[in-house]
């Protein structure tokens, strides 16, 4: 230390202060990154219109009278723009430009690096719900749960969100490698279209019919459904949470262990 | 003397691959130390033992008082890093970077403005602190990546390779750099090069590592002694050096006559009075020289004396 210098004292942080440092550079990056998350907001905006438009009348049609289609397609919207968003892509490149390695090399509880990025996840993904949200009461969607249901209808879809980003993480830890995370895309799939996406479950037959009910998106969409549709339906409300809980359970393990095997130093 | 660094029989495999084979070192404290070896030596793989970002296979490691397996988070409160590449997040302003590096470390806002405004003097990165580090230079990178390394005021530096592939002026100033932080800031610094002239230059000891094995350690000066006070350099043609061993091999004031490639390395005493005899007796083999050079040895004659090859091809 030279005489014009100052000693000081580095320590641990502590948990939350190494939470919060990660998430608000976390945070931080993702807003000078708007091409990452623009496109997950138009994409589910598009297809609700063309659903909306090319499914409404031969749906509604095939129901009793007041029945919402709109209502119906609005949580698929908001899951497709959720799913799948995710810092992951950023943390392959920090892997493989060393920066991973010199967050290592300081004294941050190892798990905030990857919780931080979740946390800024989260706060991302319940901000593009809202505008979804927004849209929907813009085409004339009425909740049935009014402004405290549409709160809770955007906490699910963030839940949700938030539960799904494990699994890119884990195949960033894992591989480290960017072309593996962007076919993580691939998980989304069954997700996303082996459930009540389009039809009723009512309306399905067959193979289709038992996929849907192992699916938990089914659940979760039911659950959103409910809000919108049908009121406070505690138990379809309490199972999308269950669904949220199931998803998060294993993808968070995912990538939790993933982490542990990135920074475990073999 | 306190010890910064020691290890001892250090050892680390990647399946059957040995990248470091059973080193022992001792850095003392306020000392650079010079980590010499060529690409694929086993620099980086002891410098990322060290600094805990990877367990040794065997063996143990006490950096800055604390064992590297047992107590990685007492090491790491203790000791910079510059890695080979710098590790740096392109979209991070050079503040932000430092600013994060700073509270990691659980620095206060205050002891965080004030390590910024030091390390700006000590690196000179100057108006771009502020500008993306995307948009920096190499150079400017480095010295980025250097005062992310000392934000926390470390005991211990380790500087895995710091002025690879940087221009002559940026490679001068991360020298004094580095001759400032041990001098003046009293910081002990192990410093992994394959420039033989940056060892000689900064380090006040150098160990030499080859095949994963420390094969020699010293001072430079020490080191360059053990090979003669004197090098002659024959330069033969293709297929000659074979002849030129047998032509020299016995000759009277030569201490070693060693072949590399088309070039013949003669370590003397005194190499004045050596290179007449040297040049007669390769005229009388009938080897055709097309070229003797006499010189003081340098560490890469150490270190082909001691394996057998160059570590810089254009050494001569």
């Amino acid at each position: 230390m030279s005489a014009g210098e100052s000693r000081v004292h580095p320590r641990s942080a502590g948990f939350f202060a190494d939470l919060r440092s990660v998430s608000l550079r976390a945070i931080r990056l993702t807003v000078r990154d708007p091409e990452a998350f623009v496109p997950a907001l138009i994409i589910p905006v598009f297809f609700f219109i063309v659903n909306v438009g090319a499914l409404q009348s031969f749906v509604e049609g095939s129901f009793p009278p007041g029945y919402d289609y709109k209502a119906f397609q609005l949580p698929v919207a908001v899951v497709f723009a959720v799913t799948g968003v995710s810092r992951a892509n950023a943390l392959v490149l920090d892997i493989r430009d060393g920066y991973f390695d010199r967050l290592l090399l300081t004294p941050v509880r190892r798990g905030t690096l990857l919780l931080g990025l979740m946390s800024a996840d989260f706060l991302l993904i319940t901000a593009l719900t809202i505008p979804v949200a927004i849209l929907g009461l813009l085409v004339g969607i009425h909740p049935a749960t009014g402004l405290i249901g549409v709160a809770l209808f955007v906490l699910i879809a963030g839940l949700w969100g938030l539960a799904f980003t494990g699994f890119p993480y884990a195949i960033a830890l894992r591989t480290g490698n960017p072309t593996a995370v962007n076919n993580a895309f691939l998980l989304f799939f069954p997700f996303a279209f082996l459930t009540t996406a389009y039809i009723p479950r009512e309306a399905m037959t067959g193979w289709l019919s038992t996929a849907v009910r192992f699916n938990p998106t089914t659940y979760l969409l039911d659950g959103m459904r409910a809000l919108l549709q049908d009121g406070w339906k505690w138990q379809r409300i309490g199972t999308a949470f269950l669904a949220v809980g199931v998803i998060g359970a294993v993808s968070f393990s995912l990538a939790f262990g993933a982490l542990r095997g990135r920074v475990k130093r073999n | 003397m306190t010890t910064a660094i020691e290890s001892t029989g250090l050892a680390r495999r990647f399946g059957d691959t040995i990248a470091v084979d059973g080193v022992d070192l001792a850095v003392d404290a306020g000392e650079i130390y010079g980590f010499l070896g060529p690409n694929g030596a086993g620099k980086s793989t002891m410098v990322r033992m060290l600094t805990t970002l990877l367990t040794p296979s065997d063996g143990t490691a006490v950096v800055a008082g604390f064992d590297v397996r047992a107590k990685p988070e007492q090491v790491r409160l203790r000791i910079g890093v510059a890695l080979q590449e710098a590790a740096l997040d392109p979209k991070q302003t050079g503040r932000e970077l430092l600013d994060l590096q700073g509270r990691l470390y659980g620095l206060t806002g205050a002891e965080r403005d004030q390590r910024v405004t030091e390390l700006l003097r000590l690196v000179d990165i100057g108006d771009a602190i502020d500008r993306r580090i995307g948009t920096y230079s190499g150079g400017m990178k480095r010295r980025l990546d250097l005062a992310a390394a000392l934000v926390h005021q470390p005991d211990v530096l380790f500087l895995d390779e710091p002025t690879a592939g940087l221009d002559p002026i940026s490679r001068a100033a991360v020298w004094a750099e580095v001759r400032y932080l041990n001098e003046e800031m009293g910081m002990t610094i192990f410093l992994t090069t394959q420039y033989l002239e940056e060892a000689d230059a900064l380090a006040g000891r150098v160990g030499i590592i080859a095949g994963g094995k420390l094969v020699a350690e010293g001072t430079p000066t020490d080191l360059k002694h053990s090979v003669g006070s004197d090098v002659i350099v024959a330069k033969v043609q293709h297929g000659q050096a074979d002849r030129v061993v047998a032509a020299l091999t016995g000759l009277a004031l030569l201490e070693r006559v060693e072949a590399v490639g088309d070039e013949i390395v003669v370590s003397v005493a005194d190499g004045a009075a050596a290179i007449s005899p040297v040049a007669v007796a390769l005229a009388k083999a009938g080897i055709t020289v097309e070229g003797l050079t006499l010189r003081t040895p340098t560490l890469d004659d150490v270190f082909l004396h001691i394996t057998g090859g160059r570590l810089q091809e254009d050494a001569v």
